[in-house]
């Protein structure tokens, strides 16, 4: 009994996730990075290659306003790693002490924020950091240091920090539980091991855990800065499609959807919004490509 | 076999509405953004119509304000949209008429009750075809709390002199914000702000034609002066104004902290739900005594027919009703703030609404600067103004400097300034 070459199971199996992803990811995919290679001229697409790219780099002010918007959108990823990492690396150490008690209400209370939906967030925010009704200007009040109060949202120097601040707030939580789990996994030989040679406490924490989660934070990097380069909801829920004051939130997430959509009075460009996509589209790839094949090859594994 | 029942049961009354349908001669549907206005259209406006119109029957179908021009595009290119649709002011529209969707309506008996100003925003450029039939358009000024006025002795100001001193004596006083504006969400600077104040300085549909036309151009002295007073503004508004949204200025006014709003017409119904003290009106205060006043009376919402409707004659039948004196006096007593752009003469029973509407006799009506032709090319006037006006206001950058690069944005791709 000869059997049949091709292996239908594995179709059959494949087959539905295939099909959904391919439906919904890589045809619209494709579809943006060919629309972006058309324009509109009265009511019909015509084809004009690169030339909606050379507007983009090419026109001083399509330019600036990429520029400042890749530039904003690096200095969001900047604050994430910055803050993000070294305090949810904190957190998870912390957690990770089997001495500290009411640790599964903490691990949850912080964990909390990254389910809400980014609307919420950024509403709530806007109505804490408010310099009318917020509880910011209050507080600070009651402990004296009502002076130091501005109003943040609203200047162009502190509102992106602020924003990504906000978002460190929301997301901290994945970082904490992928280190969390990363370092309950390290085995307690190798810390009683490393005992025995004299390294406890701090030390055992540099020399032992750090590098056993280094992995782990290699992902939670990639996976910020593809969160990041594709952000939008938050500067929209906070401070509109136009990312005031004066485009200083404008990261490339909002001003490819102010082109694309249209705003106010300014119509939808569906093929320059598409171009804006693309160069995200590249620049994400850009950035995966440099982690995978420049970092994570060269990241040693242990084994267990 | 209950089942078997059931749907034979539902099968009969699906029979049954279907025939009551088709008794009906005509079932007209309305596309719009405004779901505010629902139970309006539904209660008054469709029953009013009905009533002298048997045969015809309306059905008001809104959508969600931000989404309206995308689902309409997108029932419009599928053949679902209604035989009438709510039509944005200029290019939204316009674009609908030049892709086919809208009718040309220049031929309705009852497009001769709007002035050609009315029609501006419904019209092709070279004012040859109407595409909608104009239904309200909403008037900028001031509405200020008028206790606070009388408690600090203040008189509504008529020039720009006195509207400061009015803001100094507020100030000074300490009680009240003199003006409750923010600059977080950008466009009541350049609406409420800019728009509001200007037509006075470039007098109004002259200066604004001229600019069209590349006569003048935004760095004259007459486009600068707005910047120029709201250069002043920032000094005058409250605390940490710079993060202040919209929504909090409205409920700033209307919890009465701040003495002074700078206002568009259709706050009035929400103002008049929330303040509970009196409140007053006056127009933009002009910048020299005796000169001659301008508003901006903006033409706001429209109506016209979906090329693609089968119910043409009922549909037109009902726009010709829509350009009637008697829609526009229920629709502006319905929705006070939003003004009938009929010459027909129309008695509002709300007293700031009736107000405000009284300055179209004492002043030159205008529509907003940057709205007709404008801000067609990219960089958008209307939006640029918008981070002009704020900026402006929090002063981090002058006026001239913000009118110099308007100007450039504008003769960057508007061939008559170059």
């Amino acid at each position: 009994m000869r059997q049949s070459r091709i292996k239908w199971h594995i179709i059959v199996f494949l087959a539905p996730a295939v099909l959904v992803y391919t439906a919904i990811m890589i045809v619209p995919l494709f579809n943006t990075l060919r629309l972006s290679l058309f324009t509109e001229v009265d009511q019909e697409r015509v084809y004009v290659g690169l030339e909606n790219f050379r507007t983009l780099f090419g026109d001083p002010r399509w330019s600036e306003s990429f520029w400042n918007a890749l530039g904003n959108n690096f200095w969001f990823f900047f604050i994430h790693m910055l803050v993000q990492n070294p305090i949810g690396i904190l957190l998870a150490a912390l957690l990770s002490n089997p001495r500290l008690r009411f640790s599964a209400l903490y691990r949850t209370a912080i964990f909390v924020p990254t389910i809400l939906s980014f609307v919420i967030v950024g509403f709530a925010w806007k109505l804490i950091l408010s310099p009318i009704w917020g509880i910011a200007p209050e507080m600070l009040d009651a402990v004296g240091l009502g002076f130091l109060y501005q109003p943040w949202l609203g200047l162009e120097e502190t509102s992106l920090t602020t924003l990504a601040l906000i978002s460190v707030w929301q997301f901290i939580g994945i970082p904490m539980m992928l280190i969390y789990a990363a370092l309950l996994s390290i085995p307690d030989e190798i810390l009683e091991a490393g005992e025995c040679d004299g390294i406890t406490g701090m030390s055992a924490f540099w020399k032992i855990k750090l590098p056993l989660i280094l992995p782990s934070i290699g992902i939670i990097s990639i996976l910020t800065f593809v969160g990041n380069f594709n952000a939008f909801d938050l500067i929209y829920a906070a401070q509109g499609a136009l990312a005031g004051p004066n485009f200083a939130t404008d990261i490339l997430g909002t001003f490819m959807y102010r082109t694309f959509f249209g705003f106010q009075l300014q119509l939808g460009d569906p093929h320059m919004g598409s171009a804006i996509a693309s160069a995200m589209f590249v620049i994400i790839l850009i950035g995966v490509c440099f982690y995978l094949f420049a970092i994570q090859s060269r990241m040693r594994r242990y084994q267990f | 076999m209950s089942r078997t029942k059931l749907t034979a049961g539902l099968l009969a009354t699906t029979m049954l509405v279907g025939t009551a349908a088709s008794a009906q001669d005509v079932a007209l549907t309305i596309e719009s953004w405004r779901n505010d206005d629902l139970t309006l259209w539904q209660d008054v406006i469709i029953p009013a119509f009905e009533a002298e119109h048997p045969g015809i029957s309306v059905q008001f179908t809104p959508s969600a304000p931000a989404e309206y021009n995308a689902v309409l595009n997108s029932k419009l290119d599928a053949g679902s949209a209604g035989d009438l649709i709510t039509c944005r002011p200029f290019d939204a529209s316009l674009a609908l008429y030049e892709a086919g969707h809208l009718t040309d309506l220049s031929d309705l008996d009852a497009m001769a009750n709007f002035s050609d100003v009315a029609q501006s925003a419904w019209q092709t450029d070279d004012g040859s075809a109407t595409f909608c039939m104009p239904m309200a358009s909403v008037i900028h000024g001031f509405i200020y709390n008028a206790d606070a006025f009388a408690e600090l002795g203040l008189e509504e100001p008529t020039t720009v002199d006195e509207f400061f001193a009015v803001l100094d004596a507020i100030e000074e006083d300490g009680t009240y914000i003199p003006m409750s504006m923010g600059t977080a969400d950008q466009w009541e600077a350049a609406t409420m702000g800019y728009n509001n104040i200007g037509p006075n300085y470039w007098r109004g549909e002259e200066g604004r034609l001229a600019l069209i036309a590349g006569e003048q151009s935004l760095t004259d002295p007459e486009w600068v002066g707005p910047l120029e007073q709201l250069a002043r503004w920032g000094d005058y508004l409250g605390r940490g104004y710079e993060a202040q949204t919209y929504p909090d200025s409205q409920n700033l006014f209307t919890l009465g902290r701040a003495a002074i709003y700078p206002a568009g017409s259709w706050e009035i119904t929400g103002f008049n739900a929330q303040a509970d003290f009196a409140m007053g009106a006056f127009a933009p205060p002009v910048p020299n005594a005796g000169d001659e006043c301008y508003i901006s009376d903006h033409t706001d919402i429209a109506i016209g027919l979906n090329a693609a409707s089968p119910n043409a004659d009922a549909a037109r039948t009902f726009l010709n009703w829509v350009g009637s004196a008697e829609f526009a006096e229920i629709y502006a007593n319905a929705l006070p703030g939003f003004f009938p752009l009929s010459n027909a003469e129309v008695t509002l029973e709300d007293p700031l609404a009736q107000e405000m509407i009284s300055w179209r006799a004492e002043c030159n009506s205008s529509i907003r600067s940057t709205y007709q032709i404008l801000s067609r090319g990219t960089p958008n006037l209307e939006n640029e103004t918008w981070n002009a006006s704020a900026q402006v206001i929090r002063g981090a950058e002058s006026p001239a400097d913000a009118a110099a690069r308007l100007q450039e944005g504008l003769a960057s791709w508007y061939e008559p300034q170059q």
